[in-house]
């Protein structure tokens, strides 16, 4: 892998994307998801919009992005937000709507109303629910800004790849993609992965061996 | 011949241990006035419900299923908005739940992510009590239920009864002042269910809360009870409010007691074969029916005969 120096680099650009738009989809995503469950109206209104737009490949949102934002490192991470933002609110959403009504009803007999009830009942009953959905956006994420940084070459991996592509390089493409996999792959089977168990079989959903 | 025989002989000694229930003077803790609900579809689950719940009474809503007793029991918890009437607390309306008036539910209900302290703490907190004053009172009605060993498990750890145990402690922690349960013990075992009606009464031997308990089993109401309000259903209406007046701690298979369910059972038996005319819900004709021993519902039973006579 003698691309190692410039790998490293490349990584970190990407990764530093990544996380940009990544955290500012899960910070606008995990409370729309929350406000489409509980708003009847918002539901209404919006609901078929996101799931409209949610079927668009995240790819398409790049063309939109460098006409918005020009060639920067926002229109990336405009794609980035755009391609995981639908799929974190929806199953949020589906989390939220799928909380045990009687745990509601509990919250409300015993007095537990505003801030308390959304941080302390709403966001840890539909956490599982939460969970898969920034599982599944991560995916999506890394997916969408690999797409764009392909299309758009400006540092990262993706122009390592096309530089690989350009010099009939396939032991560079390869290395490359060797490396996305990893990086998708740590992140997703590590850090959610024991997320995942841990919050299941705290919550009690765990089998038990 | 035998069984009539000794049915008179019952009747005759527990004749004032079954009475219906005497008109207090004071205002009510809880005032139930008129209240019916009907249910979008026009099933009427309540009708001309009037109840004066004094403070300190252990009060059983004993009715078939079906018979609206949950009904007026989440509109006393502020769950429900009955479509008539009026319920007041302590003098005022009550709109919507609040910890005032806390329900505990037929299935525990606790929250899976917190343990049984944490549980506890969580709803103190809710209310306003400082850090360390809730953690006192968690301990202690942890310790109340006999769950001390458990305060750190999960509670996808416990057994039934336990969970059910730790849902009667965060209620009793609130100190509402109206305990208000929709058959919590349904869906325990029976040896269970015993345990916990001891615990239940030991507790409210102690702090005589005001306790409003629905169930469709009679021995458990008359075990629990200082008033039986007998319900029925289609529509759902009170039958009887009747004193029960046996000496505490109440043992089920007691003599006496005993009795007493074979009274109620055929009290409600006649109200369910006098409904069982087909008539579709809230019939005037079967209102006004006035077969033996059957009363009007409406203000508890003070203007009819007392249950000795025409059972």
């Amino acid at each position: 892998m003698a691309v190692d120096g410039r790998l490293g680099e490349a990584m970190l650009k990407s990764l530093g994307r990544l996380a940009q738009g990544y955290c500012l989809s899960a910070l606008i995503g995990v409370p729309l998801g929350m406000a489409l469950a509980r708003v009847g109206i918002l539901r209404d209104t919006m609901r078929p919009l996101v799931l409209g737009l949610q079927a668009l490949p995240s790819v398409c949102w790049l063309p939109l992005a460098l006409l918005w934002f020009g060639l920067s490192e926002r229109a990336i991470v405009f794609v980035v937000v755009m391609g995981s933002l639908l799929a974190i609110a929806i199953s949020t959403e589906d989390g939220v709507a799928g909380i045990d009504p009687l745990l509601l009803r509990a919250s409300g007999v015993l007095g537990i109303r505003g801030l308390r009830f959304y941080a302390g009942v709403l966001v840890p009953a539909a956490l599982p629910g939460i969970i898969t959905g920034l599982k599944l956006g991560w995916s999506f994420a890394w997916r969408a800004l690999m797409a764009g940084e392909l299309l758009f070459v400006a540092g990262g991996l993706g122009q390592l790849l096309q530089q690989g592509r350009e010099l009939l390089d396939v032991p560079q493409v390869m290395a490359v993609m060797l490396a996305i996999v990893a990086a998708g792959t740590a992140v997703d089977q590590v850090l959610f992965h024991l997320l995942e168990v841990r919050v299941r079989r705290r919550w009690g959903l765990a089998q038990t061996a | 011949m035998g069984a009539v025989l000794r049915r008179i002989r019952d009747r005759l000694a527990t004749r004032n241990l079954l009475v219906p229930v005497r008109a207090r003077s004071g205002l009510a803790k809880l005032a139930i006035r008129d209240v019916g609900h009907t249910f979008a579809n026009e099933v009427v689950a309540l009708k001309n419900v009037d109840i004066d719940v004094h403070s300190g009474e252990f009060i059983c809503l004993l009715g078939p299923s079906g018979c609206g007793k949950s009904t007026l029991l989440y509109a006393l918890a502020g769950l429900v908005k009955p479509s008539g009437g009026h319920i007041s607390l302590d003098g005022r309306d009550i709109s919507g739940p609040g910890s005032d008036r806390v329900l505990v539910f037929q299935a525990p209900a606790l929250f899976p992510w917190l343990t049984v302290r944490q549980n506890l703490l969580f709803s103190l907190r809710a209310k306003g009590l400082a850090r360390a004053a809730a953690k006192e009172r968690a301990r202690q009605f942890i310790r109340q239920v006999h769950l001390e060993r458990f305060e750190d498990a999960l509670p996808h750890q416990l057994s039934g009864g336990m969970a059910m145990r730790v849902a009667l402690a965060r209620a009793l922690a609130m100190d509402p002042a109206v305990l208000l349960m929709d058959e919590p013990f349904g869906a325990l075992d029976a040896q269970t269910r015993s345990h916990m009606h001891d615990l239940l009464q030991s507790i409210w031997m102690r702090d005589r809360k005001t306790v409003l308990f629905v169930t469709h089993n009679i021995r458990e109401a008359l075990v629990l009870g200082d008033r039986v309000i007998v319900l029925a259903g289609r529509p759902g209406r009170v039958l009887q409010d009747l004193e029960v007046r046996l000496p505490r701690p109440r043992d089920p298979d007691d003599e006496a007691l005993v009795a007493l369910s074979r009274q109620i059972r055929s009290l409600l038996a006649r109200a369910e074969r006098a409904s069982d005319t087909p008539a579709p819900f809230a019939s005037k004709g079967k209102e006004q029916a006035n077969e033996d021993g059957q009363q009007r519902g409406g203000v508890s039973g003070r203007t009819s005969p007392s249950v000795g006579t025409g059972l």
